[in-house]
């Protein structure tokens, strides 16, 4: 494979944002995955929550795992800082970059197997950190850069490729990361960008953790009937509990919902959360809840999607450690080198 | 009856039951001596247990200043009815050994001095609480001994007060167990003991402390901000100690906020990935760990080491392999330091021999990171991070800079007509790194650890790619004239016989040169500071025609490295190996190389004869 440069020319009438960058200015390089790629959908997704909310790429560093999901991050926000790190643990490079400095937005990609298998006890450590990140489950259900072998978060009976049951269970990262702590619990479908797009805002405005568990179709290894994460099972049993409004900070609320379906979350930020509650006794901010309706969902053979649960009360990680306002990478010799006075009381604290 | 006199020069040993206060009251007594003025060397020796198994602190002063570990009791304290029988076959005929006489006993040696103390009954008499009466009986051995050996009483009154400073009214108890044993001493023992201490000034500008303390501190001065670490012996201890300077030293007193981050990780690849991913934001961390957590963190380092990301690792090795002895020490993760990941992968050491310079090596190894963008492991071990060495006092120049290495700031970049992530600009194989968030659009790259180009671009060309690899092997040999040298014994050469060793050695060689000199067997001796080796390592190779390499583990490591490094005959390279978990003695490594040096003479003078 190899390196290939997008043209960055675009039409001049191209609609800029706040910050007078155009969408084009939001993307990355060719992506390498195959054509209808779920993944390419929830990259493209990632650019138009970016360019909506008028965020500044430089500010934003993307890290991920290793598999298909890990690749992506080359193929959005040409202009941010990415990491590419070992297979299952970038929540632990995550927590440590968001350690050097608390200000920048971190987005995790990864996938089904990156999280799910090998790396699930980091991306639990995470959640219960409550690490200031938003983290991209891009769930498929199957191992697609060794050619298709099951996932954890595979449905049982669900078939492969090649004609094989999956003998067990699946885990549910969403009702697992809700059981952990997470702040910030959504799932959605590569293909509904009308609910992923301000899904994306929603949890990039959330300080804390938030999983987007986000069902995408391996095109390749997973897209056949018997596969219950193909593009046409998911159309079919797709069943949403809200529709999501995001509202930045200082925008009057504008909600068309009827009242009483309707609830507003404020984040930490001020902006607000705006939802349309889709059934009546669903609520997201009920923990307990959110669990039970999973495991009905579940029971019933449907994909529950939208913002599954949110606790805006939650304190991130490095509000949790009381680490400083300034960002531990920026901090000086003055503030951190104690000295040689202090060095000569250590001293005689040790004679 | 024999009874051993001695100023200043004895082992002192007390065989404990783990869990009852001895090592506090143990650790006092050594400080007892140091601030009497003479070097001690107290070496705790612990079960992996936390109550009820049999555990020893054994403590050698000496004013010569020969503070390795060595064989043969001069006093023994036995606490422990478990581990009579061990302990009194220990002691050095005319010896003196002392025990709770509350259950008097007969003892099957008739060649040592035995010296009753009730300890028990006394304590008994005098505390009803039964957790006390159990803790004192430690204070009251103390207090003992003060009188027996002669050490000032007021040395440990003060002792007390220092350390009972936050709980004052533990103070009033330990004063009177402490007095009760010293009084019985003056009463019913007068005499007893032949083994005294004299004061003197030879711990001036000296203290007292262990490696894994130093090595905290030493991270709070190099300006780590991040440690995240997993809880494994015998390294856990030097996380502590970074924490317990950071709550002195590095909270904000304006916002009460922390200028640092302390984050217990879930296991040991998670420390070392949230280390990588603070160095790779421009935050200085570390983790630390011990030979178990090294294997655990094969795959990160392999990531830090080819991405090239600035990473300390200090590993306080202990017995391995596997789970092997937690609680005692060796130096056995040379190899898998210096070599550790898959595929080509060679890593800078550096191994200091005692508190202070982990300290140093501490300070010294964010600037390495940096400088070098790459893992700097540094190696201690138990003996070194657990154990209390006599060692100089830490020193700081004000006027020290932290070295970030090549980090491109906004303006440098604003400059810069094109970067490459890896380029290799300045000739050195040293690249030119941003951090996130630098510049709105310049600066940006993508950090991975499959294959890559100048650019940081993924690429599966082989020959870009061993290019690459060439560059970084560049790096990592330009970095020699960064590391610590080794250091010599001798001004200049004296013998052709040498001896190299390192790390806690140190502790046992002067000891072992001055018996080779007695004994008509001068040897040179070299310490190793750092991996890869500088000139000065070579040079002492090519200069003799035998070397002793003494190591504290099975394999022959460092020779095994030396070897792989070099171009030396193996020939020339005699190990002299200890690895049963004790720090290793002077006695062993003198009697080892001249039994090997007087059989050698033998075969030379028969073959002369023929």
């Amino acid at each position: 494979m190899t390196y290939i440069l997008k043209p960055v020319n675009h039409h001049p009438n191209l609609e800029k944002n706040k910050l007078g960058l155009t969408r084009r200015d939001y993307e990355g390089t060719i992506s390498t995955l195959c054509a209808g790629c779920g993944h390419d959908s929830i990259s493209a997704a990632i650019i138009e929550a970016c360019y909506d909310l008028s965020l500044s790429s430089d500010q934003i560093a993307k890290l991920s795992g290793i598999g298909c999901s890990s690749k992506s991050p080359s193929y959005f926000l040409n202009q941010a800082h990415a990491f590419n790190s070992v297979h299952g643990r970038m929540p632990s490079v995550a927590t440590g970059a968001n350690l050097g400095n608390q200000n920048l937005l971190y987005l995790g990609v990864s996938g089904d197997g990156d999280t799910a298998s090998i790396g699930i006890g980091q991306f639990m450590h995470a959640a219960r950190r409550q690490l200031n990140i938003t983290y991209f489950v891009e769930n498929n259900g199957t191992y697609g850069l060794t050619k298709g072998q099951f996932s954890a978060t595979n449905d049982q009976e669900s078939k492969s490729k090649y004609g094989e049951d999956n003998l067990f269970a699946p885990i549910d990262l969403a009702a697992m990361a809700i059981q952990l702590g997470a702040g910030f619990v959504g799932r959605s479908f590569s293909g509904d960008r009308n609910q992923l797009v301000p899904l994306i805002k929603a949890a990039m405005k959330f300080k804390g953790f938030a999983l987007l568990d986000i069902i995408s179709p391996c095109v390749a290894f997973n897209n056949h009937d018997g596969s219950t994460k193909s593009y046409d099972h998911i159309r079919e049993h797709n069943l949403s509990v809200s529709n999501l409004d995001f509202v930045p900070l200082g925008k009057e609320i504008k909600a068309d919902y009827k009242e009483g379906e309707q609830i507003d979350v404020p984040l930490h930020d001020g902006a607000l959360l705006s939802l349309e509650k889709l059934s009546k006794d669903y609520d997201p901010l009920d923990k307990k809840q959110a669990i039970m309706k999973l495991n009905e969902a579940e029971k019933e053979g449907k994909v529950l999607t939208g913002l599954l649960y949110i606790n805006p009360e939650v304190k991130d990680h490095t509000e949790i450690l009381n680490i400083s306002d300034t960002p531990l990478n920026q901090l000086s010799e003055k503030e951190l080198c104690p000295g040689s006075k202090n060095l000569d009381s250590v001293n005689s604290s040790l004679n | 009856m024999n009874k051993i006199s001695s100023i200043n020069e004895f082992v002192i040993k007390f065989a404990n039951v783990n869990g009852s206060g001895s090592a506090s009251a143990n650790g006092m007594f050594s400080k007892g001596i140091f601030r009497s003025g003479i070097p001690v060397s107290p070496k705790n020796i612990f079960p992996s247990n936390i109550q009820g198994l049999p555990t020893w602190f054994e403590i050698r002063a000496s004013a010569k200043g020969y503070l390795g570990r060595k064989a043969g009791i001069d006093f023994m304290v036995a606490m422990n009815p478990q581990s009579y029988s061990q302990d009194i076959a220990e002691i050095n005929p005319g010896g003196y050994l002392l025990y709770d006489s509350s259950w008097k006993r007969e003892f099957n040696r008739s060649d040592i001095n035995i010296i009753e103390i009730p300890l028990t009954s006394l304590c008994v008499d005098e505390f009803s609480n039964p957790k006390q009466r159990l803790l004192f009986k430690n204070l009251v051995y103390v207090g003992a001994l003060s009188y027996l050996m002669n050490i000032k009483k007021d040395i440990f009154l003060t002792l007390i007060n220092e350390q009972f400073k936050s709980k004052e009214k533990l103070i009033e108890p330990n004063t009177r167990a402490l007095e009760i044993g010293f009084n019985y001493a003056q009463t019913h023992l007068q005499d007893a003991c032949n083994i005294k201490i004299q004061e003197s000034n030879m711990t001036d500008g000296m203290i007292l402390t262990n490696g894994n303390d130093a090595g905290g501190l030493g991270c709070v001065y190099g300006g780590a901000t991040v440690c995240t670490w997993y809880p494994i012996t015998p390294s856990t201890s030097l996380a502590e100690a970074y924490k317990k300077y950071c709550d002195q030293f590095r909270v904000d007193e304006k916002s009460g906020k922390n200028n640092f981050a302390f984050v217990q990780a879930e296991d040991e690849l998670a420390a070392i990935g949230t280390a990588i991913g603070a160095n790779w934001n421009g935050a200085r961390a570390f983790t630390t760990t011990s030979g178990p957590g090294i294997s655990l963190m094969n795959e990160f380092i392999g990531l830090a080491y080819f991405a090239e990301i600035p990473l300390v690792i200090f590993d306080i090795q202990r017995g391995g392999p596997s789970t092997g002895m937690p609680t005692r020490t060796q130096q056995s993760d040379l190899l898998s330091c210096a070599y550790a990941s898959h595929g080509d992968t060679k890593h800078i050491m550096l191994i200091p021999c005692d508190p202070n310079e982990c300290f140093n090596f501490a300070v010294d190894s964010f600037d390495l990171a940096d400088r070098l963008q790459t893992p700097i492991f540094v190696l201690s071990d138990l003996d070194i991070g657990m154990n209390d060495w006599t060692c100089q006092e830490f020193k700081w120049d004000d006027d020290k800079k932290f070295d970030r290495g090549k980090v491109l700031s906004k303006d440098d970049l604003e400059k810069m007509e094109s970067w490459g992530r890896y380029l290799d600009v300045d000739g050195d194989g040293i690249p030119y790194r941003t951090l996130p968030g630098t510049h709105p659009n310049k600066g940006a790259y993508f950090t991975r650890g499959s294959s890559h180009d100048e650019y940081a671009r993924y690429i599966e060309d082989g020959e870009i790619n061993a290019r690459n690899l060439s560059r970084i092997l560049k790096k990592y040999e330009g970095s020699i004239k960064f590391l610590p040298q080794a250091t010599f014994k001798q001004e200049t050469n004296a013998s052709s016989i040498g001896a190299i060793y390192f790390g806690s050695t140190e502790a046992a060689i002067q000891e072992s040169l001055d018996k080779l000199t007695a004994s008509g067997h001068p040897v040179d001796a070299m310490r190793i500071r750092s991996f890869p080796f500088g000139s000065e390592v070579w040079d002492f190779i090519d200069q003799h025609d035998s070397l002793f390499v003494i190591e504290q583990n099975r394999d022959a490591q460092m020779k095994t490295l030396i070897l792989a490094e070099g171009k030396n005959n193996p020939e020339k390279l005699i190990s002299i190996l200890c690895f049963d978990g004790s720090p290793i003695t002077a006695n062993f490594i003198s009697t080892s190389i001249k039994d090997i040096l007087s059989k050698d003479e033998l075969s030379k003078t028969s073959e002369d004869l023929l």
